[in-house]
């Protein structure tokens, strides 16, 4: 009962963001986004819902959202912490940094801590490889991503 | 007979005129311009090595394999997606090529089973094939990295491993098989058009996937089989494959299904058919198919198949299997003792829609000739007769005026009374293809005409511009308010009327079409149709470009199906929409050969070629041929054969291939006809429902076990060849040619060739056509004669065929059957997909996983109005009878209006339809039933009783009890 409460809900703000955008041209990604940032990911139970308001297939918007890896298909945490992992950070020792984060962190990649607390996911170039490594938190890109800067964002995430 | 190989030019054949000259590893070529490099390669004779490319779908240029180099350019092209150009010199094979490829397909096949020896598709792989093309030795990479391949990896399960999908019942998917190059998606959007297929993820996580990561039964999938057939390895594969193996033969055939006429490939092993595949140069389907004609051909082999011929004194007996002789000779006796007791009108005949022109030809032979009436009718009858009276009317030929590939030139259509997503798949999914449009060419604009709201008014890539959802009944009015707008708005095409049609007669109709009572607005109120939106489409159609109409039962089966018939003629004769591609009047036909059927002379007043049984002269070359005489008189039709048996005037009936009970209305009335009679013949693959009544079993064969033709909804006439033994012995004309004898009749006919010769060389539209042409132009659309010895694709080109175009003043009179507080709904019938009319077939093939019961759709409005919920039993009830099925709630039906289909016997949806016809042609009015609906707990009593009848009359004495006691 629960669950389908959700659903309707879903279904119902997901349709006020298709009506809302569906006049643009290439109208998918920017409803995407916005579901995304309505819900904090892409919930399955909206594709069906813009698939119906765009006229395309149920397969159609799937095969879109699972190609783009920043839509989620569950909540993330109430941080979310990317780190590069593409040549530039890796020649500057990024590799040895996102495992202490890790560590100290208590996840692997893709996960949620089990607080809530963060997510870490691996992103290929931020666009900052003069100042490799680089990260990016909430939105925020960071250079120089160092062991020191690792321990006090993990100490920073969870307060 | 070896396994036809069908070349796959690998991309689809370019249109422009202009040509272009290029050279190919040294050959000189000359192809259109537009066309890739690879498929000039093909037409050159050099394949190309290629994996994600096939010439049903767009290039697309993800495989890497077929690159090319060419001279003067850098790098090394796909050349799938280069087009070519003039002076162009190409070379397919060089060092770098082979390298570049060989390295490509190291890294496919380090990411596939190497089971080639126990692999389904084994002998039928492009995977395979291009391995062996490139020289592929060694996979430097190993089989032990990250793969979709094996279940479990390293002593741990696989994360990237899918398991096989085995959810739809002719073919499965197995994703450890899978080489990604997308060719099952790009055929599911561009070749059907139902965009259920997907690539999810990206890189080495892509996979495909139905729906949203779904099984293919529960994704969008209509299982036509276009991924199947575009599928390079055994990713997709029929499960019929699977359980036999390869075919080793093949064999053109047609589909038995619907009046597509879609061409197969009858892929054989011994006298098995392995699978059916769309043939590609079939003009009717282009190397598409659907669900039924691709899968569902299981019942020719079905257990509930009746193999001997069978007889029995009363309908409460049980059946006695007899020889044919005896079977035979029984009929003959039966049909003569009839005839010398009631007179010589008291037996008739009903030839098939289902059977073959030959076949049909030969039973009104058999009546005209043999039982010395004109009482022979067919069961277009109850579908397209009107079509064959109204355009008769009008045109002067009774059929469509183009050929499918029509719609490809079409700008803007109106489909009235149809639903060929349901009815007629494959012509479905050409419409869509050009509603969609193609890359510089505007997509067609579509004006849907239904009181349902049908798949094609809004599913993906598909958005009506106008709907006018009128209310069942009201066709007439509606078409006449289009003519309306168009006629008073000054829409028309003066300088096309004035050549082509009667001006005085066009005057005469404006006149009376322009009459504000006849405007849209007048008639908004009875109809339905908002007046702004069908304005709207009025001015669409008659000034969009080329207008098309498309329709289908809908128009025909009301009692002024007629007058709707000749309504849609006057739209396309006052917009000039006839006589060239991408215009006309096309009625889909709902069998595999009502056409034909309606051709061979299947009407009591017509002889083969629609020529009037009163005229002396077409007399004198059937009876020259037949050494016998004619009746002059135009003899029963179905409704008047009942009516005749009930009166005690007719007492005997030869049925071949037809179920009367089931899909003529009135069920009760039906029944009460076949019960009067004295020898019911019933010549069928199944023990019918019509053979409830009968006195006389003929096992008939299916389309699989006999030669002929069949003529499809574009009057072609496409050959029906023979793959395997009769198993019941007798192919159905040889049937009928049996029963000729016995009746004392000398026939002549080693093969169903001769017969066809004797049409061709009585009527003058066949002149032409023989089984030698056929096998040559693997199909022709009459009229096929000295003037036109290719055919005739597009019709009425300079001139119609009765001279001038004529217009007919189309009064709209509302049906007897009227709505009340008793019956506040109306009913409407059509079909499903899965599904095919009785259901004869289709309910013998795994089918039945789609549509297992027959369904009612029902407002939600309406529903709730009478406590009704989803999947409740309901009883449906009109003045004429009542059946129970479950309802389902949609909002596809408007607020009162519901609707059903009638594949299923335990529903019998005609027991509720009227006996109302339409006023000219007596086609039942099958699309308007007033109604009732209740809840209710139950089967009805009728139900309960039929199903008891049936169960009764279904017995077969076996060899025990027929023994005479010792």
């Amino acid at each position: 009962m629960e669950h389908r409460h959700v659903d309707t809900d879903v279904a119902a703000k997901t349709e006020a963001i298709v009506g809302r955008l569906k006049a643009l041209e290439g109208p998918l990604l920017p409803i995407l986004h916005d579901v995304q940032e309505e819900f904090g990911h892409v919930p399955q139970a909206a594709l069906p819902v813009i698939a119906e308001g765009l006229n395309l297939s149920r397969a159609e918007v799937h095969g879109v959202v699972s190609f783009y890896h920043d839509y989620r298909d569950q909540p993330a945490g109430r941080h979310v912490i990317k780190l590069c992992r593409a040549e530039a950070c890796q020649s500057m020792g990024g590799d040895d940094i996102a495992e202490r984060l890790l560590e100290l962190l208590g996840i692997d990649w893709h996960e949620t801590s089990s607080d809530g607390a963060v997510t870490v996911e691996p992103v290929y170039c931020l666009g900052l490889c003069a100042c490799a490594p680089a990260a990016m938190v909430d939105g925020d890109v960071i250079g120089r991503f160092d062991a020191d800067a690792a321990a006090s964002l993990a100490k920073a995430v969870r307060t | 007979m070896p396994l036809i190989q069908e070349i796959d030019y690998g991309t689809p054949a370019a249109t422009a005129d202009k040509t272009v000259q290029l050279t190919i590893d040294g050959r000189q070529i000359k192809v259109p311009e537009g066309t890739s490099v690879m498929r000039a390669s093909m037409e050159a004779g050099i394949q190309v090595p290629k994996l994600c490319a096939t010439d049903m779908v767009d290039a697309f240029g993800s495989c890497r394999l077929c690159l090319v180099e060419i001279e003067g350019r850098n790098g090394t092209p796909a050349s799938c997606t280069t087009p070519v150009t003039d002076g162009m010199v190409v070379h397919t094979q060089t060092g770098r090529l082979k390298d570049i490829r060989r390295g490509v397909m190291e890294l496919y096949i380090s990411d596939h089973p190497l089971d080639c020896l126990t692999c389904a598709a084994n002998g039928d792989c492009e995977l395979q094939d291009m391995a062996g093309a490139v020289g592929l030795r060694d996979v430097r990479y190993g089989y032990d990295g990250e793969n979709h391949v094996q279940a479990r990896q390293n002593g741990e399960t696989n994360p990237r491993y899918m398991p096989k999908d085995e959810s739809n019942p002719y073919f499965t998917y197995d994703p450890s098989k899978c080489i990604v190059c997308s060719r099952c998606v790009r055929a599911c959007e561009e070749v059907q058009g139902t965009f259920a297929l997907t690539i999810e993820g990206r890189g080495f996580e892509s996979r495909v996937s139905p729906g949203m990561h779904e099984s293919f039964m529960n994704s969008e999938c209509v299982s036509c089989g276009a991924c199947v057939q575009a599928c390079p390895t055994a990713t997709l594969q029929e499960k019929s494959v699977i359980e036999i193996g390869q075919p080793e033969h093949s064999v053109v055939t047609t589909c038995a299904y619907c009046g597509v006429g879609c061409s197969f490939k009858a892929e054989m092993r011994g006298e098995e058919v392995v699978r059916m595949v769309p043939w590609k140069d079939g003009k009717a389907n282009r190397g598409h198919s659907c669900v039924k004609g691709r899968f569902a051909w299981g019942y020719a082999t079905h257990k509930d198949r009746i193999l001997n011929p069978m007889v029995r004194e009363k309908i409460t007996d049980p059946w006695r299997e007899v020889s044919w002789e005896e079977a035979f000779a029984h009929v003959a006796k039966e049909f003569r003792r009839i005839q010398y007791q009631h007179g010589k009108g008291a037996i008739g005949g009903i030839t098939s829609s289902r059977c073959t022109n030959e076949e049909t030809f030969l039973v009104q032979k058999l009546v005209r000739a043999g039982f010395g009436n004109n009482n022979v009718d067919t069961c277009a009858r109850v579908c397209h007769s009107p079509t064959g009276y109204g355009l008769g009317k009008a045109f002067g030929t009774s059929a469509g005026t183009q050929d499918f590939d029509s719609v490809e030139h079409t700008d803007v259509v109106i489909l009235i009374g149809a639903n060929p997503t349901d009815g007629h798949p494959v012509f479905a999914s050409r419409l869509k293809k050009r509603l969609r449009g193609s890359p510089g060419k505007e997509g067609a604009k579509l004006i849907v005409i239904d009181p349902r709201r049908i798949d094609l008014v809004r599913s993906p890539h598909v958005e009506a511009s106008h709907h006018l959802p009128l209310k069942p009944g009201s066709n007439v009015a509606v078409l006449t308010a289009l003519a309306h707008v168009i006629v008073t708005e000054g829409l028309f095409d003066e300088a096309f009327i004035r050549e082509r049609c009667d001006w005085s007669e066009f005057e005469d109709w404006a006149a009376f079409v322009a009459d504000e009572a006849h405007s849209p607005e007048a008639t908004e109120n009875f109809t339905g149709v908002p007046a702004e939106e069908l304005r709207g489409a009025a001015r669409l159609y008659a000034r969009g470009g080329n207008g098309a109409i498309y329709y289908g039962l809908g128009v025909t089966e009301h009692s002024q199906g007629s007058t709707t018939v000749m309504a849609i003629a006057n739209l396309a004769m006052a917009t000039g929409n006839i006589g060239r591609p991408g215009v006309g009047v096309n009625p889909l036909r709902g069998q595999n050969n009502v056409q034909g059927a309606c051709d061979m002379g299947s009407f009591p007043h017509e002889l083969p070629g629609y020529r009037h049984i009163s005229g002396g002269e077409v007399r004198d070359v059937f009876e020259q041929l037949w050494g016998v005489e004619l009746n002059p008189e135009p003899g029963l039709r179905i409704p008047n054969m009942l009516d005749a048996a009930v009166d005690g005037t007719f007492r005997g009936i030869y049925i071949q291939g037809e179920d009367i009970l089931q899909s003529d209305p009135d069920t009760k009335h039906v029944q009460a006809g076949l019960a009067a009679m004295e020898c019911v013949v019933v010549h069928d693959l199944f023990l019918n429902e019509t053979a409830n009544y009968a006195h006389v079993f003929l096992p008939g064969s299916t389309f699989l076990e006999k030669d002929g033709t069949f003529t499809n909804a574009e009057r072609r006439i496409n050959r029906v060849r023979r793959v395997m033994t009769p198993k019941n012995g007798l192919a159905d004309w040889e049937v009928t040619l049996g029963l000729a004898e016995a009746m004392g009749l000398d026939w002549q006919y080693q093969h169903p060739s001769e017969i066809m010769d004797e049409i061709a060389a009585t009527t003058p539209s066949f002149a032409n056509v023989s089984y030698a042409m056929l096998d040559q132009k693997g199909s022709v659309q009459w009229p096929c004669n000295d003037a036109r010895p290719d055919g005739t694709p597009v019709m009425h080109i300079d001139g119609f065929v009765r001279g001038k175009g004529k217009f007919i003043r189309t009064e709209y009179v509302a049906t007897d059957e009227r709505t009340g507080p008793r019956f506040p709904l109306l009913l409407t019938t059509g079909r499903i997909l899965s599904q095919y009319n009785v259901g004869a077939q289709t309910r013998r093939t795994e089918n039945v996983a789609w549509h297992a019961e027959d369904l009612l759709e029902i407002h939600p409005h309406d529903a709730e109005q009478r406590g009704i919920c989803e999947g409740d039993l309901v009883k449906l009830a009109s003045r004429s009878g009542e059946t129970a099925l479950r309802a389902t709630i949609t909002e596809r039906v408007a607020p009162g209006v519901v609707y059903t289909t009638f594949h299923h016997p335990g529903t019998q949806a005609n027991v509720i339809t009227t006996d109302y016809t339409d006023w000219a042609t007596n086609c039942p009015e099958y699309k308007v039933t007033a109604v009732q609906v209740t809840p209710s707990n139950g089967p009805t009593t009728w139900q309960q009783d039929y199903d008891a009848q049936a169960r009764e009359s279904r017995r077969i004495a076996t060899e025990e009890a027929l023994e005479p006691a010792e």
